[in-house]
């Protein structure tokens, strides 16, 4: 065996998948976080549904369950919660056009389909801020 | 072409049936969130109002047929990509699917009350 060859069996190897190449080498690209963040999104809103039908119900059933849903959105940690479901329900809108839009086969390029994803996760962050100061 | 191809052949139904009703599911969106920013105070008279017409029951519930189908898929994707033990998936879909058929029984009560 050559010394070069020797050198090349000696180097060390990149161990991929350990917890700390997991966490600080592997990077997600930003394509990959708009659609990781549409799954997650995805399920936080499946699972807030029944909260949505149960105000909704509320809301209409009576005019004093209407009143106690207008005291109950004004508190704190219930209007924190929303404002993250706008938030989900924004990132899943506009990634889910984004997703549209790949389907027709625009802005598939590599560059471009960065900068998409950077429009949605821009789009979806702004929209959440001004729905937040129009709702409170 | 005539390809001969495994499977149970719904792939391609469910992709569409997904993205069909993504559309609905935004046009409803955008919709409602005009209506309700508006400009007129929403009162519960204004709020039942809207609900008691004809075309919002109607158009209300196209919305929740088309997000509850939507859901299914979307969840049935991840359930299928996530839940290796064929057992544990199996039953988080059947229990996926029991929630959103109440939830659509229940949407029918709230809109027909």
């Amino acid at each position: 065996m050559s010394e070069a060859a020797a050198k090349t069996l000696r180097k060390p190897r990149p161990k991929y998948l350990s917890l700390q190449a997991l966490l600080f080498e592997i990077r997600l690209p930003v394509m990959g976080w708009v659609s990781i963040l549409h799954r997650i999104s995805g399920v936080l809103l499946f699972g807030a549904m029944v909260w949505m039908l149960w105000m909704l119900d509320t809301s209409l059933a009576t005019a004093s369950g209407f009143a106690r849903i207008q005291h109950y959105v004004g508190l704190w940690p219930v209007k924190l919660s929303l404002l993250v479901l706008v938030w989900a329900y924004c990132h899943h809108f506009c990634a889910g056009i984004r997703f549209l839009l790949l389907d027709l086969d625009k802005w598939i390029g590599k560059e471009s389909s960065r900068v998409t994803s950077w429009i949605v996760l821009a789009a979806s962050i702004a929209l959440t801020v001004a729905f937040g100061w129009k709702l409170w | 072409m005539n390809r001969v191809v495994t499977g149970a052949h719904y792939g391609l139904r469910d992709w569409l049936a997904q993205r069909i009703t993504a559309a609905i599911i935004a046009v409803y969106s955008v919709i409602v969130v005009v209506v309700l920013m508006g400009g007129v105070p929403i009162t519960y008279a204004v709020w039942t109002d809207l609900f008691s017409r004809g075309w919002m029951r109607v158009a209300t519930l196209l919305f929740f047929v088309s997000l509850i189908w939507h859901v299914w898929i979307g969840m049935r994707d991840i359930l299928m990509d996530y839940v290796k033990p064929d057992g544990l998936r199996l039953s988080l879909q059947v229990f996926t699917v029991l929630i959103l058929a109440s939830y659509l029984g229940w949407s029918v009560q709230i809109l027909w009350r």
